[in-house]
């Protein structure tokens, strides 16, 4: 590779897949995260039946081939699909050919790590406390806000940047469920994909990966830091 | 003797502990409730305060019905207005000292209430703590905040599960005067579970006495000492559970 690589700036549609995937990742892990505190909280907490096949189902995109989840998105969440179709008549709400579909994809795929994350640090913290709360007059949403919550902030953090990197990476359940549309659904990874396929693309395939190495590595230090920093607060 | 303050009929399997108790009891001053490990002290308390079920029967505090399996009535925690000391304190680790103290507090630090902050802290001596985490606090410190921050949701009842039980014997001389201004200075009554024959004879004006999940005697610490020749079977048993 010559000096070009590293003069020519980043062409319009390069920052379009960047931009794009910050989006579509920062909506997936924003909307993900309090349905996978809710899901964390049920399985560390609760006995209930059919509590292992919620968490059954709850894993499920660990271990499905990424296009099967995004076949199925394709017929439960697209305009003929049974939630799809109510999403879209009731509110307006579209995902196909959208890039709230390719974030809720990267939301589906990335939401067992979340919720693993979570679950764990629900189930490290010490309930005592919060019976603790509840004798000195707090509500159990109280006792929850004020207590337990902060408490399990180092496993959201981690949740979120576990979360965070494997929706920037999502590939195959975003193509399968949204399509490659530039600025719409072409992703970081579908991008580089796409560039890949195309004659003189390896230059900015190349760049794109570098870029994807600098903002995972970003999310990793940032997490890092912020999670020595919580538990200085946490624990003095 | 005063009126019964407190009316107990309760049935609870926990374990191998079979507990069935049926029993008034005035709760002026400071009650102990005394028996060895594994004879229902804490399980008692804990129905009393709500951290625990009765399997059935009925609880009433002052007059206040705060279960009836029957009525199926059953108060959760935060509105029986109980303040627990617990034997680890349980401070909230992400909290100061100040912040644990206001918790309980009722309608923020403005409220009109009989038992203030300025009290508590001079009461208890922790005017130096309020500032730090209770990550830094000694045992004996930890424990004070802790008889502070249940005293400040000015509670109808305090319970202390072994507050003592934790520490050592040199912290244990430095907070049992701390509990006997708390007994004396505040008019809530108190009920003091432990298995110390010294603590009892230090701080309590009577005593209910457990065995097995069954009440064995109460009343004064006098009377139960007479009717039951107390001190020698307290000895006996705490050499069984010292040997145990």
């Amino acid at each position: 590779m010559g000096a070009e690589f590293w003069t020519t700036p980043l062409s319009e549609q390069e920052w379009s897949a960047i931009s794009l995937s910050l989006k579509v990742s920062l909506w997936a892990i924003v909307a993900g995260l309090p349905v996978a505190v809710f899901f964390a909280w049920l399985l560390a907490y609760k006995e209930f039946w059919g509590k292992s096949l919620v968490n059954g189902i709850v894993h499920l995109p660990l271990v499905l081939p990424p296009v099967v989840c995004g076949y199925l998105l394709l017929i439960t969440m697209g305009n003929n699909g049974i939630i799809g179709k109510f999403l879209n008549e009731t509110f307006g709400l579209n995902f196909v050919f959208s890039w709230r579909g390719a974030a809720l994809a990267a939301a589906v795929m990335a939401f067992p790590l979340m919720v693993r994350a979570i679950r764990l640090s629900f189930e490290s913290v010490d309930r005592k406390l919060a019976a603790a709360a509840s004798t000195l007059g707090a509500s159990p949403l109280r006792a929850f806000v004020t207590i337990t919550l902060p408490l399990i902030s180092p496993g959201i953090i981690a949740g979120l940047i576990l979360a965070y990197a494997r929706s920037l990476g999502e590939f195959g359940a975003t193509i399968t469920f949204v399509s490659n549309i530039p600025g719409e659904t072409r992703t970081l990874p579908i991008a580089i994909y796409t560039y890949t396929q195309m004659p003189n693309g390896d230059l900015p395939a190349a760049r794109l990966v570098i870029v994807a190495v600098v903002l995972a590595m970003v999310a990793l230090v940032g997490s890092e830091m912020l999670t020595r920093r919580l538990s200085k607060v946490l624990h003095g | 003797m005063a009126k019964p303050s407190l009316d107990i009929s309760v049935r609870r399997k926990i374990g191998s502990l079979d507990l069935e108790l049926d029993f008034s009891a005035s709760t002026g001053g400071l009650t102990a409730v005394f028996g060895r490990s594994g004879s229902g002290k804490t399980t008692l308390i804990n129905m009393l305060a709500g951290l625990l079920k009765p399997d059935a029967g009925r609880i009433s505090l002052y007059g206040k019905v705060v279960f009836d399996s029957d009525a199926g009535i059953d108060l959760p925690p935060d509105r029986r207005n109980i303040g627990y000391v617990f034997q680890e304190g349980r401070l909230f680790p992400h909290m100061k000292v100040k912040t644990n103290l206001l918790y309980g507090v009722k309608g923020g630090l403005r409220s009109e209430q009989k038992i203030v902050l300025d009290e508590v802290v001079e009461l208890l001596g922790i005017g130096k703590l309020l500032d730090r985490r209770p990550h830094h606090l000694s045992g004996g410190e930890k424990q004070r905040v802790a008889i502070g921050r249940a005293l400040l949701m000015n509670p109808d009842l305090l319970i202390m599960d072994e507050p003592l039980a934790a520490l050592d014997d040199m912290r244990k001389h430095e907070i049992l005067p701390f509990i006997e201004r708390v007994r004396d200075e505040i008019v809530t009554p108190i009920v003091y579970v432990t298995h110390s024959v010294a603590e009892i004879h230090r701080l309590a004006s009577s005593v209910i006495v457990m065995r097995e999940g069954r009440l064995l005697a109460s009343g004064s610490v006098a009377e139960v000492e007479r009717y039951l020749s107390l001190s020698e079977r307290m000895q006996e048993m705490q050499r069984e559970q010292k040997s145990a």
